[in-house]
């Protein structure tokens, strides 16, 4: 069989860019949360937040330093496997991801070096200022990173010269159609991860009976925050998918699972869709309900996935499950977060170990709704690179063949596969750590600035550490 | 008129840009090769601590170049890219690696050995492949009607395995003179005994990479002889610094070194581009041809104007809070 470099370099990028994604949805939530407990120990001088805002900016160090190393990978993904699409989106693309990476430096050197070594050595309300700037950083990453991505899904304000696409409006190209939904659900999105880890953490920490006082401070935080942010991601979510019937309806025909253009449509529970025959082989669902969640009548018409031609039609088995895993989980946190508020009234939330579990359990949540989301998205654009105007096909590197693209994959998934254990592995060190004093600092000891990953002090391997007896002890 | 001067203006931002981070980076991935060759443990510790603080910071030049070349001069990105296509992918495994150890070396016991050949593994592969890329644009790219067609392995021929080689010197060159600057006693003498050593390897390699270079490039070959004889400056100049660095180090003074060591890459690099000028895409394409719209070199333009000031007093700031020598057994753990 011929190796086909198209789906191996589509493989490729859904790899690097997912385990990218993983760090930065973590990190936006983790530098606002950073920069609250600040603001509280500011306020209150209550030493229990500076302790939290301590540990976390620890962990906050060692994503954040993994966020950069794949990050640097993704800014040559482009040129490597797409260099056709590349050329052409230049004009647009070029700009706006070089400024988000000019965001970053930006942050990186002014202010990243004060939130992570500046702790005893400038006034707490400089320290707090250079927290807020960090996270606001962060969403401004996120903000030019999400405006090319939604240009791709929604282009809006140029015109094609000679195949090349030339920006005629940048306010209309930055905030395209689709722009300020993406970012509000990611930006919701990023709070989930950020308190669904917190909330984790800390009730593997109570469950330890560990710094018990400091843990259920942030639990208390975390579990308001959440009773609030579940629900309104969910509002969200159907704002965005209204607009994407609008701009994109062949991709909420797939995430429906619906064949044939109609009214009176079924909210699908389950079903295997099957696109020889262009139907599904089984399903089950609600009658009706998808036109009303859509169109607000029973027998509101709902786009079917055959009003494309077969190699217009993204793979919908793909995009409708993954869409019923982000909304289910979606759900599943609703959930949670409402079974807090159940027992806060009660007064158990702090000693029912099996809901401390349950949050335990929950930290992965955040990221496995985050990745089915983006698979959605970006698997329901499919063939289209750029929608409606140039497909995966046209923006392939047409000197790329399907054994260098199967190097290439082999490669990366080598590398991070192994960056990324020996970083969780590091990572759960620090947590086990938890929320111990600081080593005293060594005379002579000389702090580097900038370099994120030194903030956190644990040993990597035993042979060099003992606080980790000590904290059992 | 607005185009040719923003054409300018980005070229000489991104020829900035590469030349910043050979310098910075280089000694630090300079370090990395010498690695292996180090006295004992200990010397490591002095070298990687020599380093350490500022590595992060060199590297930014890297993504900086990388994202303003696809904003700029997309043409640049969209042809070397493919066809290097290999080659990038080990620089950024090796750099990859080589930014893990710095995090970890001092973590761990135990597991030590590993980080230091991740280290200089890492540094190694990286090098070689920058030192390549630097060969295959002496050589031209096969590109038609503004795409690349060439093969894979275009881009590895025997004369960018010399220049990946050469590269690999100037770094440890560059790395030697560095520690020579930064660390005292027994690991400096070993610096001042490798380091003559290296400059000759390099002198080597540039006068053979002179020699071929208008035999694999007629443009080269036509500039250098008959049309620019101004050129000849850069080369001489080079040579001077050269001629110095030995002097410096027989008089084993400890600054002067590392500074003609600058030198000595800053002059090849501008005989380079003045061989070049203003073909940016070689054989075919100036900078003009790769240029993105105006509008957009202008946009980015605005952004980058007010961030690389802010960079540049950040790194001046770094060097400065961490001047001074690098003494045993003292840093971080
Ligand atoms: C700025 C642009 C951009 C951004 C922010 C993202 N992507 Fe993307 N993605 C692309 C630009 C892109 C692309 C270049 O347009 C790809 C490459 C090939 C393709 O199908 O589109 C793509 C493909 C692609 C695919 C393969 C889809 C298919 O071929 O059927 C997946 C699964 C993802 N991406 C997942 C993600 C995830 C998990 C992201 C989370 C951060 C993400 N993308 C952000
Ligand atoms: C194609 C997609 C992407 C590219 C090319 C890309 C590129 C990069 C690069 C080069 C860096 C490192 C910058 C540095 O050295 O500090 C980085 C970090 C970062 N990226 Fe991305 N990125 C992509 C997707 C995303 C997405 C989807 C988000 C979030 C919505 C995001 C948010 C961030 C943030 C916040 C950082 C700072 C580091 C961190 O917090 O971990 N990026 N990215
Ligand atoms: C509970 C109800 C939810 C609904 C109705 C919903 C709806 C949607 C829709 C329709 C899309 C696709 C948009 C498009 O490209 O056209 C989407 C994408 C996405 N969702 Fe959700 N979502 C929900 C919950 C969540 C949760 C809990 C998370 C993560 C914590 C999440 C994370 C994402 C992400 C990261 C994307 C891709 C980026 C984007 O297009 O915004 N979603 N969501």
């Amino acid at each position: 069989m011929d190796l086909d470099p198209l789906l191996l370099s589509r493989l490729q990028f859904a790899f690097v860019v997912s385990f990218h994604a993983i760090f930065p949805v973590f990190t936006i939530g983790l530098a606002s949360y950073i920069a609250v407990l600040h603001g509280l120990f500011y306020k209150t001088e209550n030493p229990a937040w500076d302790r939290l805002a301590l540990f976390w900016t620890k962990v906050f160090a060692v994503v954040f330093g993994m966020g950069v190393v794949s990050g640097i990978v993704m800014s040559f993904q482009f040129g490597t496997n797409w260099s056709n699409f590349s050329y052409a989106t230049a004009n647009f693309l070029g700009p706006v991801l070089s400024y988000e990476v000019v965001t970053a430096f930006f942050l990186e050197a002014a202010f990243l070096g004060v939130l992570l070594f500046g702790r005893n050595k400038v006034p707490e309300g400089v320290h707090l200022f250079a927290a807020i700037m960090v996270a606001i950083g962060t969403f401004i990453s996120s903000f030019w990173i999400l405006s090319a991505n939604s240009w791709m899904q929604t282009p809006a304000g140029f015109e094609m010269i000679d195949g090349r696409f030339h920006i005629v409006s940048w306010t209309e190209a930055i905030f395209n159609p689709s722009f300020w939904y993406r970012f509000t659900h990611m930006a919701l999105a990023s709070f989930l991860t950020g308190g669904f880890v917190v909330a984790g953490v800390s009730a593997w920490f109570l469950l330890r009976k560990r710094d018990v006082e400091a843990n259920k401070k942030a639990l208390s935080m975390c579990l308001w925050l959440l009773l609030i942010l579940t629900p309104a991601q969910a509002v969200v979510g159907d704002f965005h998918g209204l607009n994407t019937l609008e701009h994109q309806p062949t991709k909420v025909a797939a995430m429906e699972g619906n064949w044939e253009t109609s009214g009176n449509v079924p909210l699908l529970l389950f079903a295997i869709p099957d696109k020889d025959s262009q139907s599904n082989l089984f399903e089950i669902g609600i009658p009706n309900l998808a036109s009303i969640v859509l169109t607000h009548h029973a027998d509101g018409e709902v786009p079917g996935i055959s009003a494309v031609p077969v190699d217009e039609q993204p793979p919908v088995a793909i995009v409708f499950w993954s869409f019923r895993i982000m909304v289910g989980l979606g759900f599943l946190m609703i959930g949670v977060a409402l079974a807090g508020l159940f027992l806060r009234r009660k007064g158990r939330v702090f000693e029912s170990p099996l809901y401390l579990k349950v949050l335990v359990g929950m930290i992965a949540s955040p990221f496995v709704a985050v990745l089915a989301g983006w698979i959605v998205t970006e698997a329901g654009r499919a063939p289209w690179l750029v929608y409606g105007v140039m497909s995966h096909a046209q923006g392939l590197t047409p000197s790329l063949t399907g054994g260098m693209a199967l190097f290439t994959l082999i490669g990366y998934i080598g590398v991070y596969s192994v960056v990324f254990l020996i970083g969780a592995y590091y990572l759960s060190r620090v947590v086990r750590n938890g929320m111990l004093e600081e080593p005293v600092e060594v005379e002579g000891e000389v702090e580097r600035p900038k370099r994120p990953l030194s903030a956190a002090h644990t040993p990597f391997d035993d042979d060099t550490d003992n606080s980790i007896e000590g904290a059992k002890a | 008129m607005i185009t040719f001067d923003l054409a300018i203006i980005w070229a000489g931002i991104i020829g900035f840009g590469i030349i910043m981070y050979v310098l910075m980076d280089g000694f630090d991935l300079g370090l990395g090769i010498l690695y292996p060759f180090a006295p004992d443990e200990e010397s490591r510790d002095v070298m990687m601590n020599s380093v350490a603080p500022v590595w992060d910071g060199n590297e930014t030049w890297l993504v900086l170049g990388g994202a303003g070349l696809l904003g700029a001069f997309p043409l640049v990105y969209s042809v070397f890219l493919p066809a290097l296509y290999i080659g990038v992918f080990l620089m950024l495994a090796g750099l990859i690696f080589r930014g893990i150890s710095f995090e970890f070396r001092f973590k761990s016991k135990k597991n030590r050995h590993w980080w230091n050949r991740a280290f200089c593994w890492g540094s190694a592969i990286a090098t070689f492949a920058q030192g390549a890329v630097v060969g295959a644009y002496i050589q031209g790219f096969a590109v038609e009607d503004f795409v690349y067609v060439g093969g894979p392995l275009d881009w590895l021929s025997p004369f960018t395995v010399l220049t990946g080689l050469g590269m690999m010197a100037g770094y440890s060159l560059l790395g030697a003179t560095w520690l020579i600057l930064k660390s005292e006693g027994h690991v400096q003498q070993w610096a001042y005994r490798i380091a003559p050593k290296l400059l000759l390897a390099v002198l080597a390699v540039f006068a053979i990479v002179s020699l071929w270079t208008p035999l694999v490039s007629m443009e080269v070959r036509e500039r250098w002889l008959n049309q620019l004889h101004l050129i000849w400056i850069f080369p001489i100049l080079a040579l001077v610094c050269a001629g110095m660095l030995f002097r410096a180090i027989k008089r084993q003074s400890e600054g002067l070194p590392f500074v003609m060591a600058l030198g000595l890459f800053i002059f090849t690099y501008l005989g380079l581009i003045a061989s070049k000028w203003p073909v940016i895409v070689p054989p075919n394409y100036t900078i003009w041809d790769a240029s993105s719209a105006p509008e957009s070199q202008l946009f980015l333009l605005i952004g980058v104007l007010f961030v690389i000031p802010i960079v540049l007093a950040y790194t001046a700031w770094s060097y400065w809070v961490f001047r001074g020598k690098v003494k045993v057994g003292e840093g971080y753990h």
